[in-house]
């Protein structure tokens, strides 16, 4: 069993991306072996009204049982509790906030807000450091990357709230993880999809150093191709367990605990 | 048969206290991942004591002999790009004489002078001569100039290759960070550029891109710092090509353009 907690659907608005749909990202998934796939509305990231995609959104999962929805929330838009509540009602694994992109500030009151209303819900809170290597990004395209130093804020602005956090690199891990008491790190999820393999074995190391229940396995397809993830995996001497915990396990057991 | 076109190794001399792990660690990951034969340059003193991008002589010399030695080694399985800094132009044409001498089958060119400018000229004309391919090191789309290096753009490469047509030029890591479609687009004209599928970059369509803008003759496997993202691309064309197409990417497209013996099948 392997599921993708960081997968896309629809038309990314800065370059032509193949395999948008849903027809394209299921047959993505079989190709590298993926049993479901937790998924989000690309286009509405850039949005003015991120949360407007949600519909689509439901109502294209809901033709499809390996992938669930990941819905927009925006806590400076009216109508955001009830987002947070229909998430929770649809059984989302995880509700999305992409700050920089809407424009908010990632530890200001409208995020501590979402943080604690996600948390009341038992609704895991996914945001992405970055969608793209900012070194190939459309010239228009200038939003800042998501700091560490929000993700230490927002975890410890409310006891129960739980952050899934992709696209994330050795050293922005280890930072929150670090920076972080142990019961707060125990809140904080991490995809594999940005982490680099050998020879610097960077995934290896944050394995043993800062455990291996805290990551997911996690792609960013269809903007990036889902065989890195399951490559760089691969690439590891795991046992079984292990392995299954980072495919499935820990996003089922974990995270949506 | 696969060979990775874009590999690096360290010595005792680069800054890494770790360098004998990130070396058997490449190694390792190329006896799971298939890699026959891992083509690898070594960048000077790696920053130590000259720039990675401006190297020293000096530190040229020492870093291409740490990489003979690690070719003596694993005779069958590493191959050596010359590292050479063109602002030196006799010591470059010397270090290149030396060391294809010794065995190394190519030239790097990293970022220390822009491709475009003359001082490359000599540079290139000894690697025709010689018959090795160069090694391009290339800022997909450079829009300003990057500290730390004089870095080149698949434009800029595809004037250089214009001006020596008997040479044979291999764009660096496609993948490497940049706008690959700017580099595709420039080397459409420039059929002695191969492309190296190297780099962190795994984008949805940028290998159709690849084949549609080169051609599967002129797309080369290599990996760079991230193996793990090179046999993510070599699983996703062997879903995506025939099988002789596929042979070409993994190693026929290399041993055509490194020179006769360079690898086991010649």
């Amino acid at each position: 069993m392997r599921i993708d907690v960081n997968a896309f659907l629809g038309a990314h608005p800065y370059r032509r991306v193949p395999g948008t749909s849903p027809d394209g990202l299921l047959r993505a998934m079989a190709r590298a072996g993926i049993d479901e796939a937790w998924v989000s509305h690309l286009p509405s990231v850039c949005w003015r009204q991120p949360m407007e995609g949600n519909a689509w959104l439901y109502d294209t999962v809901a033709r499809e049982p390996r992938l669930k929805p990941v819905p927009a929330l925006h806590p400076g838009l009216a109508g955001w509790e009830g987002a947070v509540g229909e998430a929770a009602d649809r059984g989302a694994p995880a509700g999305r906030c992409d700050p920089l992109c809407y424009g908010l500030d990632p530890t200001g009151p409208e995020m501590r807000v979402l943080a604690a209303a996600c948390g009341a819900a038992h609704l895991p809170l996914m945001m992405a450091v970055r969608l793209e290597d900012p070194r190939q990004r459309h010239p228009n395209d200038g939003v800042a990357e998501l700091a560490a130093a929000a993700v230490r804020a927002l975890i410890r602005s409310d006891d129960d709230v739980r952050l899934l956090i992709t696209h994330a690199d050795r050293g922005f891990i280890e930072e929150v993880h670090f920076g972080s008491t142990p019961e707060e790190a125990a809140r904080l999820w991490w995809d594999v999809s940005w982490i680099w393999g050998p020879p610097e074995d960077h995934l290896e190391t944050l394995l043993g150093t800062i455990g291996l229940d805290r990551f997911v396995f996690g792609t960013g397809q269809p903007l990036r191709i889902p065989e890195a993830s399951v490559a760089k995996l691969d690439l590891l001497d795991l046992a079984p367990a292990q392995r299954a915990a980072i495919d499935s396990d820990n996003a089922r057991g974990g995270l949506l605990r | 048969m696969l060979i990775d076109v874009h590999a690096h190794f360290y010595h005792a001399a680069s800054p890494r206290a770790d360098w004998r792990e990130r070396n058997a660690s490449r190694l390792a990951a190329g006896r799971k991942i298939g890699v026959t034969i891992h083509v690898a340059s070594i960048l000077g003193s790696w920053g130590r004591t000259s720039p990675t991008y401006f190297p020293s002589p000096r530190d040229v010399e020492h870093g291409n002999t740490a990489l003979l030695a690690l070719q003596q080694e694993h005779p069958d399985l590493i191959r050596g790009y010359v590292t050479v800094n063109p602002n030196y132009t006799a010591h470059a044409r010397a270090e290149i004489a030396r060391c294809l001498g010794a065995g190394m089958v190519g030239v790097k060119l990293a970022a220390s002078r822009r491709a475009t400018d003359p001082l490359l000229d000599p540079i290139c004309e000894l690697a025709a001569e010689r018959g090795v391919p160069v090694l391009h090191h290339v800022w997909q789309h450079r829009r300003h100039d990057r500290p730390g290096q004089e870095a080149s753009d698949g434009r800029e490469l595809a004037v250089l290759a214009a001006r020596h047509p008997q040479a044979r030029f291999i764009l660096a890591h496609i993948g490497g960070g940049g706008d690959w479609e700017h580099s595709l687009a420039a080397l459409r004209a420039a059929p002695n550029v191969y492309v190296d599928l190297s780099g962190s970059g795994v984008d949805g369509g940028m290998l159709e891109a690849c084949l549609e803008a080169a051609g599967v003759e002129r797309l080369l496997w290599g990996s760079d710092l991230t193996m793990d993202t090179g046999w993510a691309k070599l699983r996703y064309l062997e879903r995506l090509l025939p099988p002789h197409d596929l042979e070409l990417v993994q190693w026929r497209n290399a041993a055509r353009i490194f020179p006769r013996g360079a690898f086991p099948a010649d």
